[in-house]
């Protein structure tokens, strides 16, 4: 069959032609799709992916000594770290230290030289005071003003600050740390810190979403089950609170579970307990605020599953001579699993960078790692360790978050 | 699921346990959201039942000139503006990621969802070092960027939601009558997902209105906003005129849900 067209065929399209103007058409259609994400995209890249890329990037970041002092860094990096280093070393060292003192230098390297052994900044500054314009043995000049100097441990020290990257904060957040031959190993036991906060939050996370979950389901299902108008009317109840502040939420509790507070009062009036219960300002409160903060998130996705679900499963298993509890058991429950994932994964993912609500309402034993990576930030400036921290947070929840887009938006996948 | 006529006792007594659980889960949801209006009445300066008498002196204080009322104001520049910004980025993305089908989609639609998902902590550091280097800490601008970013996801995800069903080929037929692409937009596409938008603008505000953490790293006391002064005001000296503050907060929240419930009826009702 030819197409060609009597008239010579200047003016109709061939097949080939055709097909690339489609071609053409649709990779304008996509760029023009393109062209509308691209804001949005670019202002996010902008000020939020790259703003907490750099931010992680100060957990292996070491390069505060090759900033202020780059000589004797790099001197000290080919120092095989056996005796003490050569004249060279000092007197750049001694070069560099005076120089340090202006534009916040000294600051920078004694708070990274801190790290490594907490008298290194007192040592600096010591130094920096009684240190000579001129010298013909800076070695000795250096030893004869502290003998510190003259201690092959306070150069493996600062040696240790010298490359450009580091793994020593990404270490320490999980109790870890270089001995002296490099090898990695625990840290002591007293100084074990950061376990007990990963543990605490795993089991504060873990356990609300639990909590979430076994009130969630049955509020759940009943709101799925009753007739439109009511469930509606109740639906108020938990959507009510789901728009209410987080703040209002966090401070009622705490007016509630006070000494004298309701709960409290209405324990004692009923006669169950003598004196107040401490309820507030310790893990309980934790609990009661934040179960009560995350339940809508998690009655919602399970509401929507099952209110998809049809009755007549579990009506035929009942008629098949089913056990009622069976027949919800083996039959109701499976086709909730979705519901059920999608909750408890969205419940324990918020919960686990919770902050301002166990800053409230807890104690100190109940702040989670949230809370460290804002004290490293704001009170001891500690950045690579508040950087550390965040990172696993961070990698956790996103992983976490990995698993939950799988589970959900599989089905809902845009334009798809 | 109403109890048939039929059911045995243990069924009967199944049914009142899970209804009675329920019922305590319902009051445990909305007793501290009640609780805490009758305390604002209060002429009394202690959070406790049961008040010594009826006021309206904190009331009074929130809305005299002070930290409160300065507080409130900031708020109620930061998140308009944040949320417009939100719904005009995250309308234009969901159209975008709705209209065809392009390489690495799935992780750009990642990534605009993502600052719903990173820890706020995270956010707010990361912020901070960014608006510092770049001379936006202590700002209005920086406030209302950060917040944008913040409630954007809500916008992507709700307008993406009403375009499931929206045909493409609509933006043809206008074309092809001759309407330029932004009249198509206006007159064609935002009128059937308007509440998509809307929805997705309440979130945003609503995010923008109880922010807490971001707004401690990156505000000075100048940008202080109204959820940092609430949240200083929990933390040192717990007043009912926290519980005054918080009343207005359940009242705009109530707003919210209603608004929210309506453009859910209306969108029903559309689809048929």
């Amino acid at each position: 069959m030819t197409t060609t067209t009597l008239d010579g065929g200047a003016a109709a399209p061939s097949k080939s032609n055709l097909k690339s103007r489609l071609r053409r058409a649709e990779r304008l259609r996509k760029l023009k799709a393109v062209g509308l994400v691209a804001p949005l995209a670019l202002f996010l890249l902008v000020v939020f992916v790259v703003p907490i890329g750099n931010m992680l990037f100060n957990s292996v970041d070491n390069g505060s000594l090759r900033q202020v002092m780059p000589q004797t860094a790099a001197s000290l990096a080919q120092w095989d770290g056996e005796g003490l280093p050569d004249e060279a070393t000092f007197a750049a060292f001694a070069d560099e230290l005076r120089d340090s003192r202006s534009g916040g230098g000294l600051g920078s390297v004694g708070r990274r030289l801190n790290y490594e052994d907490s008298g290194y900044r007192g040592l600096l500054m010591r130094t920096l005071m009684a240190l000579p314009p001129q010298s013909d043995d800076w070695r000795e000049t250096l030893i004869d003003i502290d003998s510190a100097w003259g201690d092959t441990a306070t150069w493996r020290g600062i040696k240790a600050a010298a490359p450009p990257r580091t793994d020593r904060y990404l270490l320490a957040s999980l109790d870890l740390e270089r001995g002296a031959d490099g090898e990695v190993q625990r840290v002591d036991e007293e100084d074990r810190l950061y376990q007990a906060v990963f543990q605490r939050t795993l089991v504060i996370a873990g356990g609300v979403t639990l909590i979430c979950l076994a009130l969630g389901f049955p509020l759940a299902y009943l709101l799925a089950t009753l007739p439109a108008k009511t469930s509606n009317l109740l639906m108020i109840l938990v959507l009510l609170p789901f728009w209410t502040s987080l703040l209002v939420r966090t401070a009622a509790w705490i007016i509630l579970l006070q000494s004298n507070g309701l709960a409290n009062q209405t324990l004692m009036t009923l006669g169950l307990v003598e004196s107040p219960l401490q309820l507030v300002f310790n893990r309980t409160g934790v609990f009661f605020a934040m179960v009560h903060i995350l339940l809508p998130f998690m009655v919602l996705p399970l509401y929507s599953v099952m209110k998809g679900i049809s009755p007549s499963y579990q009506r035929a298993a009942v008629s098949l001579g089913a056990h009622p509890f069976a027949a919800f058991w083996q039959v109701y429950v499976p086709q909730t699993v979705s519901g059920i994932a999608a909750g408890t994964i969205l419940v324990f993912i918020m919960a686990l960078g919770y902050y301002i609500t166990p800053a409230l309402v807890g104690g100190p034993a109940d702040q989670m790692v949230s809370y460290y990576v804002a004290y490293y930030t704001n009170t001891t400036n500690n950045w690579g360790m508040a950087a550390a921290l965040g990172s696993i947070l961070l990698a956790v929840t996103l992983l976490l978050y990995l698993v939950y887009h799988r589970l959900v938006n599989r089905k809902q996948m845009i334009g798809s | 699921m109403a109890l048939p006529p039929y059911a045995s006792p243990v069924e009967r007594i199944w049914f009142w346990v899970f209804r009675s659980f329920c019922g305590l889960v319902l009051l445990f949801l909305i007793t501290p959201v009640l609780v805490i209006i009758p305390l604002s009445f209060s002429s009394g300066s202690f959070l406790t039942y049961p008040l010594p008498g009826l006021s309206l002196r904190w009331y009074q204080e929130i809305f005299s000139a002070g930290p409160w009322l300065d507080s409130l104001k900031n708020s109620l520049i930061v998140a308009p503006l944040a949320t417009l910004l939100a719904m005009a980025f995250g309308t234009l993305a969901a159209v975008g990621l709705n209209r065809a089908d392009f390489p690495g989609k799935g992780v750009i639609l990642a990534l605009l969802i993502s600052p719903m998902v990173v820890p706020l902590v995270i956010v707010a550091v990361g912020m901070y070092f960014f608006f510092a280097q770049v001379g936006l800490l202590n700002s209005y601008t920086g406030l209302v960027l950060a917040h944008t970013v913040l409630g954007v996801p809500f916008v992507v995800i709700t307008v993406n939601a009403t375009l499931q069903g929206f045909d493409f080929n609509q933006m043809r037929a206008g074309a092809s009558l001759g309407a330029s692409p932004m009249r198509v937009f206006f007159t064609v596409v935002l009128p059937q997902i308007v509440p998509g938008v809307v929805s997705g603008g309440l979130f945003a505000f609503a995010t923008s209105f109880d922010e807490v953490v971001v707004a401690l790293f990156i505000a000075s006391p100048t940008e202080r906003t109204l959820p940092i002064q609430m949240f200083s005001g929990i933390r040192e000296n717990i007043s009912p005129a926290i519980a005054a503050m918080a009343t207005i907060l359940i009242l705009l929240s109530t707003l919210l849900l209603v608004t929210m419930e309506l453009l859910r009826r209306r969108s029903e009702r559309l689809k048929g």
